[in-house]
């Protein structure tokens, strides 16, 4: 479904990403981990199109998307939901959700209400500015929001990022949710254990190169793996 | 009682033009995050351009109208596609010599092809006097005021509850989210300086009616007064740029009538200045704590 070949990415004179490859099949959950600084996020933002690699491809459903804007990669079927969420603070939760629903021509209001109903805390907050959701109702509306373009590709970045154990708990529960119901998930995380149990495959980045990949299992019994991320 | 009533009036339809002008300020600066100074500039292009269809080709005012807009509307869009959209990712300073130097192409242009006269503006809005007792309202003056007023309405309910104007709303606080939503922000910016244009060909008019006479030089004080009105406001803020320009034109026809003409525009700035020392982001401008 995703293709990633050879990219390489720099931030100004930064090579940020030195020849990074992998592949994601669909009906897949892979996870891509790594530490802070090792690449992952500027991995999402190439593919989804808000930064560009100076060499390599990516392709997307069998078509060439490396040098394709951002905005049309939506209707594709690619959704990604930044680092840090990026919700539309001073929006409402509802409008969040149409903006989520922006390419779509067809009628939404039977796809938000399924987000209100998987998230009962954002229909009470339908009509709240979402900068005064608490960081878990962000993350939840952050999902929900890009679930409402019918993705088939979701990348997440750090969706547990800062969230209390209980709602990481949650989180990767909807993940396990949203694969069920047949969208393919790459998911960039900090926190390994997690992601290696939920993804069928995973891969290791380490500035800027893949150092190892796997099946998440195999990956959470590697020693190498265990001593850098799983704390021994 | 009926003059300071008659004073508030004319400033409420001189604020009105500011408060236009000042819309297209904002919403640039909130969505394109620059300042345009070439916006002023673009009022007088459109007062130019009814000046021509009406006095030299005789064409009706309603057609006019439409050419100004039209006119306007080019214009703006073309400056950001030519000027600005290859600066995008420059410094801001970049952008604001580049505007500015816009803004002097604009009124060299206007100079090589009318001149340096003041040109005399047609009287297209043709409304009697309301007399209310004492009170005598300008026809122009209320034209003025219900047309603007109706723009201000229409625009708000354009930007609050259409998806383009939701869309504008998400390009302007977070470009890259908005580009993930499958929002062109490139469009996105182009509606922008054309509803923008579109405005300054509205204020122009306006202007001309209540002032007479336009000049090359015409758009540049309305246009720095409308981008004070959009400070006053608080820059980004659509409700704060038209409530910042009505305010500044009551003020400046107050201290007129009341204070002095030749102090009116020090006595604006001077207020801005207050303002702005106890409310830095401006009376509706608000500063963002992010949640992260």
């Amino acid at each position: 479904m995703l293709k990633v070949d050879d990219i390489h990415v720099y931030y100004g004179q930064i090579h940020a990403i030195k020849g990074v490859s992998f592949e994601v099949h669909e009906g897949e959950i892979v996870a891509l981990i790594g530490a802070n600084g090792a690449g992952k996020s500027t991995i999402l933002k190439t593919v989804s199109g808000l930064l560009r690699p100076k060499s390599g491809s990516i392709s997307f459903l069998g078509e060439n998307i490396h040098h394709t804007e951002a905005y049309k990669l939506v209707n594709r079927g690619l959704a990604h939901v930044p680092e840090g969420r990026r919700i539309f603070l001073q929006m409402t939760v509802r409008e969040n959700l149409d903006m989520g629903a922006f390419t779509r021509k067809d009628d939404s209001e039977k796809d938000i209400d399924d987000v209100f109903r998987r998230f009962p805390r954002l229909k009470e907050r339908e009509k709240q500015i979402a900068g005064t959701l608490s960081g878990g109702e962000q993350q939840m509306l952050a999902m929900g929001r890009a679930m409402m373009s019918k993705p088939k590709l979701l990348m997440l970045d750090e969706p547990s990022m800062g969230l209390a154990p209980i709602l990481v708990e949650q989180i990767f529960d909807i993940v396990r949710e949203f694969h069920a119901m047949g969208t393919t998930i790459l998911l960039v995380e900090q926190n390994a254990g997690k992601a290696l149990a939920v993804a069928d495959r995973a891969y290791v980045l380490e500035q800027g190169r893949i150092t190892l990949s796997g099946t998440g299992e195999e990956l959470a019994s590697s020693d190498a793996v265990k001593k850098a991320y799983l704390g021994g | 009682m009926m003059d300071f009533l008659s004073t508030l009036i004319s400033g409420l339809s001189l604020g009105s033009i500011y408060a236009l002008i000042a819309l297209g300020y904002t919403m640039v600066y909130g969505i394109a995050k620059m300042l345009n100074f070439a916006h002023g500039d673009v009022i007088m292009v459109g007062a130019f351009a009814v000046i021509t269809s009406v006095s030299m080709l005789g064409l009706s005012p309603v057609l006019s109208i439409l050419i100004s807009i039209v006119c306007c509307v080019v214009l703006g869009v073309s400056i950001e596609r030519i000027a600005y959209k290859p600066l995008r990712k420059s410094p801001p300073l970049a952008v604001l010599i580049t505007a500015i130097g816009v803004s002097y192409f604009l009124q060299s242009l206007a100079l090589l092809i009318f001149g340096s006269t003041q040109h005399s503006f047609p009287k297209i809005i043709n409304m009697p006097a309301i007399e209310l007792g004492e009170l005598t309202i300008r026809g122009n003056m209320l034209i003025t005021l219900v047309i603007t007023t109706a723009i201000m309405a229409g625009m708000s309910i354009f930007i609050n509850k259409s998806k383009t104007g939701k869309a504008m709303r998400a390009v302007s606080e977070d470009r890259d989210a908005a580009e993930l939503m499958g929002i062109s922000v490139n469009r996105t910016i182009t509606i922008t300086f054309a509803i923008g244009s579109a405005l300054a060909a509205v204020a122009g008019l306006f202007y001309g009616t209540t002032y007479g006479f336009i000049g090359p030089y015409t758009g540049s004080m309305p246009g720095i007064k409308a981008f004070v009105a959009a400070v006053f406001g608080g820059i980004g803020s659509m409700p704060g740029a038209m409530l910042g320009g009505i305010l500044l034109g009551v003020i400046e026809n107050l201290s007129k009538r009341y204070i002095s003409t030749e102090l009116s525009d020090a006595i604006v700035f001077a207020v801005l200045i207050i303002v702005l020392m106890v409310k830095p982001t401006g009376l509706l401008g608000k500063k963002i704590n992010e949640k992260v």
